[in-house]
């Protein structure tokens, strides 16, 4: 029995009708294209899902769709104001903090949070926020790197 | 060429589709009526197929087709090896199990369906019924006699192999002592963040499959599918986009990808399968898992005499594409960074009920390196030297490259001393060995490592590689003066549609955002190898070096036919070709002589002085658009403007460099801190220090995944209990030290960039470093040897084992 939902995702309104085991991801990707977000491991351990829903870092792998029903989702898609990159994209861009650029996506919506959080936070509590996120990748110094110069890209 | 790109930290033009969430990777790609696959597995390790009653799960909404190892046995080929060793047993590895399975996670049916969710429930309606079999699972205690996993051969032993050169008894009989020492190089899961996908998509009209597959090697990939299912090569279209992540996992030919280009031909429709994480832990290919003792003959000094290592490979139960191949990387690089008389490996390949070992970052290499470099700190401690000088003492001399190895290898260049001496300072050792006594004093357990190492890049010459190991690429200028460039590299992740944009442009001397380098789809790109063993630049951008220096060569021709001049009469800089008199051309020292290839310096310059048809300089684009249409080429050139080439390296390129890692242990938990790390790398040449830095970063927190937290365990029935990320131990940001990176730069001879490569020198060099430290700072409890991974309650009960 498919289910009607209402969730503003990116500043647009979006209604569907979904089964209720839909998971958000896939509702996502799936039914609205949007298919910058990923799907890493299916367990909410990878973080390559993550997605704001009101303003919270969550992992859609681990979210129905029918739970984000009301809600505004921002999606990696949404992050570019008007064509300008988001600062936490910026620094990412500017300190190498992605190579395959899979996790990127999730690792950029984490980011964005603990920026959010916390202006002017340390490598260590850069870390540790970043707990939630595997890239396999980069090591991490260069998303640690990525952060910092977002964070004083913001404050300045 | 003038140097405005090559050597500078140049953010990637590959990053804008990436960080917007805009790159698509394969399940990214959509097409209209795709069917979905999912597959059933086996959830046994070693079992016979009894039945297999597919009804009701056909019955199910949704659901179009299933198919089973029975009704495919004859139409699909076997998943290829193409390692070629003497006496190799190599079993018939159906993409679908037909009589026993005989791994966690074995293909035994693939199922089709409208929705993606439909064939995940009709996969748990698939009755598999078996007799199940006991099975073979360790082999750190010797080979195992029964049962046989594949009856016919007689036994589980897949190929036995001695390699190395010298006399290996003599060697050992003129030590003062033998050293020896047992370890085991855990099995581990590469684990890109992107699992595997394929997309395949028939064209019953043409008769064309066009197959998307997340891997590292298209070209090859075509090839061996076309064999596979029976489809003309030129029909078959192999599409890479955008890759996350493969590390060698995605340098192979997989089952699914053959099933998934026949299942689209039976049904003329799009069909997707996209792998789940416990797929991709259990079904897509694992690495290292060799167990093995080590013995080296050394004099009181320290000098190493001889080296044999004997080593137990655990295979799996198949082989994939270069399975039983990474055993021998391991006696390749035996001799490390050292002066070793005589070595000898000796290697048992040997079957096992668990998924195939393969190529993992490093693919071998790190093994060796781990044996090498563990033993020299076991020397070292039965001497009473110090690390560094044991190290040191064995060290050839800068003076001494090439240098021959006992393992049969011409090391190309190397300054070892000076890696070991940067890193020494870097890291202020001997005020870090002052800091550990006092450490120690104080009741606090604190270990100093290090490794120095030595790898084998650049792979490589043909005559070594099972399937060419020369790279392509296509360089053209465009009418409108753009600049497109064919590799037949596949990066995923690696940033070469950077890196050989620095080159070309600083080569063509246009702007780097007017080259689009394009690679990774056979319907574009001419045949070439792929991504791995750290050759993409040293190989892959050489070709491209030398495509644009044929390709000047010929706009060197057109331009001097345009402005009515002799080639040598003119010279290129910043793009442009320009007619210099005599005088002028000896005087300039910063333009660069325009030589065609091959010829050497230029000759004698034309005295004579030439007509002009008022034209003295020419960008390079503008000769592009002259080449195209074509009405004022010289007579016996061909219009267009592109060139074409295949480099074949004459050798491997041999990085090398040295590690420092400090930790401490916490005395209560067992738990191990990395509070330093200093990593001094030397990959020749660098065409891009933050592409480099992040090779570095990356391969070392992987090695730091190996030495402190991942293994993939088998039970004593065979059963994967580490089939999740929830148990698969990825290290995590906050897990890691700030990683302290320099480099000492030797060029490489073997390839005109003087590049030898850096995508493995991390996971290679890394492992011994942090464990030499955890073994340093358990010293004063008496160990000496402790077994990856080393977790913190492994280290507990060695702290209170007394």
């Amino acid at each position: 029995m498919k289910q009607a939902i209402n969730i503003n995702v990116n500043g647009v309104d979006q209604r569907a009708e979904v089964e209720p085991r839909m998971l958000l991801v896939h509702y996502l990707r799936d039914v609205l294209g949007l298919t910058g977000t990923h799907v890493g491991c299916e367990t909410s351990i990878c973080g390559a899902c993550t997605v704001l829903l009101d303003g919270q870092a969550v992992k859609s792998c681990t979210v129905f769709a029918v739970q984000a029903d009301g809600a505004n989702i921002t999606t990696i898609e949404g992050l570019a104001a008007n064509g300008n990159l988001h600062p936490v994209q910026e620094g990412f861009w500017e300190c190498h903090g992605l190579q395959c650029g899979y996790c990127t996506p999730g690792m950029i919506m984490t980011s964005t949070q603990i920026v959010d959080r916390n202006p002017n936070p340390s490598r260590e509590e850069i870390r540790h926020g970043l707990e939630g996120n595997l890239c396999r990748c980069t090591g991490y110094q260069h998303i640690v790197e990525a952060i910092e110069y977002a964070a004083k890209k913001a404050s300045a | 060429m003038a140097e405005k790109y090559v050597g500078k930290r140049i953010k990637r033009t590959e990053d804008p589709r990436l960080i917007k969430g805009l790159a698509h990777y394969v399940d990214d790609i959509r097409l209209p009526d795709t069917l979905h696959v999912a597959f059933v597995r086996s959830m046994y390790a070693h079992a016979r197929i009894t039945s297999i009653d597919t009804s009701e799960a056909a019955s199910m909404p949704g659901i179009v087709a299933i198919y089973t190892g029975k009704d495919i046995a004859e139409k699909i080929g076997p998943v290829p090896c193409a390692a070629a060793l003497p006496d190799l047993k190599v079993p018939d590895y159906r993409v679908l199990a037909t009589d026993k399975l005989l791994f966690v996670g074995h293909p035994i049916a693939a199922v089709v369906g409208t929705d993606k969710y439909a064939v995940r429930d009709a996969v748990d309606h698939v009755a598999v019924e078996v007799e199940e079999l006991p099975a073979v699972v360790h082999v750190i205690d010797g080979v195992p006699t029964t049962p046989v996993i594949h009856e016919h051969f007689g036994d589980n032993i897949a190929y036995k192999l001695t390699s190395g050169e010298g006399d290996i008894e003599a060697a050992l009989k003129t030590a003062d002592r033998i050293v020896t020492q047992k370890m085991i190089h855990q099995r581990l899961a590469p684990i890109a963040m992107e699992p595997r996908g394929v997309l395949a998509r028939y064209f019953p009209g043409e008769e064309e499959l066009t197959v998307w597959s997340s891997t590292q090697i298209p070209h090859l990939l075509r090839t061996q599918l076309a064999l596979m299912i029976g489809i003309p090569e030129n029909k078959l279209r192999v599409i890479t986009p955008e890759v996350g992540g493969g590390f060698g996992s995605k340098l192979n030919v997989y089952a699914e990808e053959a099933l998934l280009g026949w299942i689209s031909m039976q049904l003329g429709k799009p069909v997707k399968w996209i792998e789940s994480r416990r797929e991709n832990v259990a079904a897509t290919i694992h690495g290292r898992a060799q167990a093995g003792t080590v013995e080296v003959g050394v004099k009181n000094d320290g000098t190493i005499t001889g080296l044999r290592y004997n080593v137990i490979a655990d295979l799996g139960a198949y082989h994939q594409l270069l399975t039983p191949a990474i055993p021998t990387l391991t006696g390749l690089m035996l001799s490390g960074a050292y002066k070793i008389p005589a070595i000898q490996m000796n290697v048992t390949g040997v079957f096992t009920n668990k998924m195939s070992t393969d190529a993992y970052r490093g693919a071998g290499r790190p093994e060796a390196t781990y044996v090498v470099e563990r033993v020299m700190d076991v020397v070292a401690r039965e001497l009473n030297l110090d690390p560094v000088e044991v190290r040191r003492k064995n060290f050839p001399a800068a003076s001494e490259f090439p240098f021959h190895t006992a393992t049969g290898l011409d090391y190309d260049s190397g300054d070892y001393d000076a890696a070991l001496d940067k890193a020494l300072d870097l890291s202020s050792y001997q005020k870090l060995r002052e800091e550990q006594a006092k450490a120690r004093a104080a009741g606090r357990i604190m270990g100093i490592g290090l490794s120095s190492y030595v790898e084998i890049c650049a792979l490589g010459p043909s005559q070594a590689m099972p399937a060419g190991g020369w790279e392509s690429a296509t360089v053209r200028i465009e009418p409108t003066g753009k600049v497109t460039i064919l590799t037949g590299a596949s990066p995923h992740g690696q940033g070469q549609e950077t890196s050989f944009a620095q080159i070309a442009a600083d080569e063509l001397g246009v702007d780097l955002n007017d080259i689009t380098v394009i690679h990774g789809d056979t319907g574009v790109v001419q045949y070439g190898i792929g991504t791995f063993g750290s050759r993409a630049t040293a190989v892959g951008g050489t070709a491209v070096l030398i495509a644009i220096q044929k390709l000047k060569e010929k706009a060197s021709k057109i331009a001097a036919h345009m402005m009515q001049c002799d080639a040598a009469r003119l010279s290129f800089e910043a793009g442009c070709y320009s007619k210099q008199n005599a005088a002028a051309a000896a005087a300039t020292g910063t333009s660069e002589p325009v030589v065609p290839v091959g010829e050497g310096p230029a000759g004698a310059l034309n005295e004579v002085p030439v007509p002009s048809n008022g034209r003295d300089k020419l960008t390079i684009q503008e000769i592009a658009l002259a080449a195209h249409v074509a009405k004022e080429i010289p007579p016996d050139t061909e219009p267009g403007l592109s060139a074409t080439y295949f480099f074949e390296p004459k050798n491997f390129t041999f990085p090398f460099g040295t590690h420092v890692c400090v930790v401490e242990i916490d005395k209560d938990t067992g738990e191990t801190k990395i509070v330093k790390y200093v990593a001094v790398d030397d990959c020749g040449k660098v065409i891009n220090p933050l592409l480099v830095d992040g090779q570095v970063h990356g391969g070392i927190v992987q090695s730091i995944g190996q030495a402190l937290y991942e293994e993939v365990i088998y039970d004593d029935q065979g059963q994967l209990v580490t089939g999740e990320l929830m148990d698969y131990a990825l290290p995590k940001a906050s897990q890691i030290p700030w990683l302290e990176t320099d480099r000492t730069e030797t060029p490489s001879p073997v390839n005109p960039l003087g590049v030898k490569g850096v995508g493995e020198a991390g996971t290679i060099g890394a492992t011994p470093a942090i464990v030499n430290a955890v073994v340093d700072a358990l010293a004063p409890y008496g160990v000496t040897h402790i077994d990856m991974p080393v977790r913190p309650e492994k280290v507990w009960q060695l702290i209170n084992a007394n």
